[in-house]
């Protein structure tokens, strides 16, 4: 066999354009089918924040489902819509790197509102689906938080994690836990962001976990073994709720002078 | 005479039968990794992804199914270019081979089933980093014909599938109450409290202990110390 420094360089010289060229190939042909399965889970996870309101059939078109119910605009810590970036390109709120922007400071991140409407009625909005991202036990957690058209009250949340431990943290991503957030309130008595937090033990998993809290609005029975986790949701959920704050207040003081023409 | 003497010389050629497609000896490529030489319970070798992936049967399978599919194809294409590989350079030679398959089946993963591609991700990159798939390319392939060394890729790759779908089987039943999400307990009505252990790797440990404890008293199959 010819095994002269030659050949060896000449084969993996070969070997290398045959292999980059393949892979190269591979990423073309496949690029578009990714781009839409990766849209497709975006775009399935914010529906899955406001599973109450809007239901998606098992198989549905979850991408007509969202073009018909979904009108999202980008907001900055202001509260003011924005619709270029810096560099002067258009923002598209599901483009919005959620955790490329977790990285800069809260003033300067931008911020997403998938705003569930009306399906006939563009303007009228039934819901705020918010994005929230975060540290959980040994990864990043993240997810969907659905408010009411009056944002007090949380219509659903939807959870997704990286690396929690299974059978525990890892609960976060399913509908048992998600359903004990429906119903409670992100503003105390006095209009103060307060959040909800999630306790620490559980009592009795299912619907008694959702009664053992059932008259707190803003705090949701914990989950067994997993406090950690848990706790990661609670500062998730407040830090970004938080960078919402100044959209809530324009939105609100909005509502309110509709109110005050009517 | 001078035509007896050429047929003294000159030998009429007659071709070898070819070995049938699935003879004795390849069926034992195939079928020996399956028990006798399965690359987990004998040689235990891929045991990192067998504790990891195996929570669940849905990626377990989704796993054997790529771990066979590179194991082979890597098998096939080291087994085509064995006798222009240098030497001095065919690990390297072969982890590149083995890395591009594994990309590959990422890239199609991703691309077609993103949320098994988001559950199996870390680990079908690190199916070049599977003992199982390096070993049989430098063992077998380096050495063998191509189609016995598919067989090969084949035999090992479904050895090691069947013993993560077994170990899977359990820590799903025992520790999710469910087979393929399937939720057995409750629809059987049967009241089953999730057992933690077994959706830790412990449970896994513990599993694939008593797989190969039950298959070497079958097999006989002693370590030599």
């Amino acid at each position: 066999m010819q095994q002269s420094n030659r050949y060896i360089i000449g084969f993996i010289l070969v070997l290398c354009v045959l292999i980059g060229g393949l892979l190269a190939g591979a990423s073309r042909v496949l690029g578009p089918a990714q781009q839409k399965s990766i849209e497709l889970e975006t775009k399935t996870q914010i529906l899955a924040a406001v599973r109450s309101l809007v239901d998606v059939p098992q198989g549905a078109d979850v991408l007509a489902i969202y073009d018909q119910r979904i009108a999202s605009i980008v907001v900055n810590y202001d509260g003011e819509e924005v619709t270029q970036d810096s560099k002067g390109k258009s923002v598209v709120a599901e483009e919005v790197n959620i955790a490329g922007n977790y990285k800069l400071p809260p003033q300067e991140r931008l911020y997403p509102v998938f705003r569930l409407v009306d399906e006939n009625d563009e303007s009228k909005v039934e819901a705020y689906i918010l994005p929230v991202y975060g540290n959980g036990l040994w990864d990043k957690i993240w997810g969907y938080v659905a408010l009411d058209a009056s944002l007090e009250i949380i219509t659903g949340t939807s959870f997704d994690h990286k690396a929690e431990t299974p059978g525990l943290g890892q609960r976060i991503a399913t509908h048992e836990i998600q359903e004990r957030f429906i119903g409670k309130k992100i503003f105390d008595e006095n209009g103060k962001l307060v959040s909800v937090m999630m306790m620490k033990g559980e009592h009795g998993g299912g619907q008694s976990s959702i009664d053992y809290y059932k008259e707190d609005p803003h705090r949701v029975d914990g989950m067994s073994g997993a406090t950690l986790t848990g706790n990661g949701v609670n500062a998730m959920m407040k830090s970004y709720l938080l960078g919402y704050r100044n959209y809530f207040k324009k939105l609100m003081a909005s509502a309110k002078s509709v109110a005050a023409t009517q | 005479m001078a035509d007896a003497a050429a047929d003294k010389t000159v030998q009429p050629v007659v071709r070898k039968p070819a070995e049938p497609l699935l003879s004795k000896r390849r069926k034992r490529i195939v079928s020996d990794p399956l028990n006798e030489d399965n690359p987990i319970t004998v040689q235990v070798l891929g045991i990192c992804s067998a504790l990891a992936v195996t929570v669940k049967m849905e990626p377990t399978l989704i796993m054997g199914i790529s771990v066979i599919a590179v194991i082979a194809l890597a098998n096939l294409v080291i087994s085509l270019i064995r006798n222009f590989v240098p030497n001095r350079v065919r690990i390297i030679v072969q982890l590149s081979v083995a890395a591009t398959l594994v990309t590959l089946v990422a890239e199609v993963l991703k691309a077609y089933n993103y949320p098994m591609y988001k559950v199996l991700g870390a680990f079908v990159g690190l199916i070049i980093t599977n003992c199982i798939l390096m070993g049989r390319l430098e063992a077998f392939a380096m050495g063998n014909k191509p189609y016995d060394s598919v067989l090969d890729g084949l035999g090992n790759g479904m050895g090691y599938a069947w013993i993560l779908l077994t170990v899977a089987l359990f820590r799903e039943l025992l520790g999710s109450g469910s087979v393929f999400n399937f939720p057995v307990f409750r629809e059987i009505g049967v009241a089953y409290t999730n057992n933690s252990v077994m959706v830790d790797s412990i449970g896994a440990f513990m599993v694939l202990g008593l797989i190969i404890w039950v298959q070497r008293t079958r097999t006989g199959y002693v370590e030599s110390h």
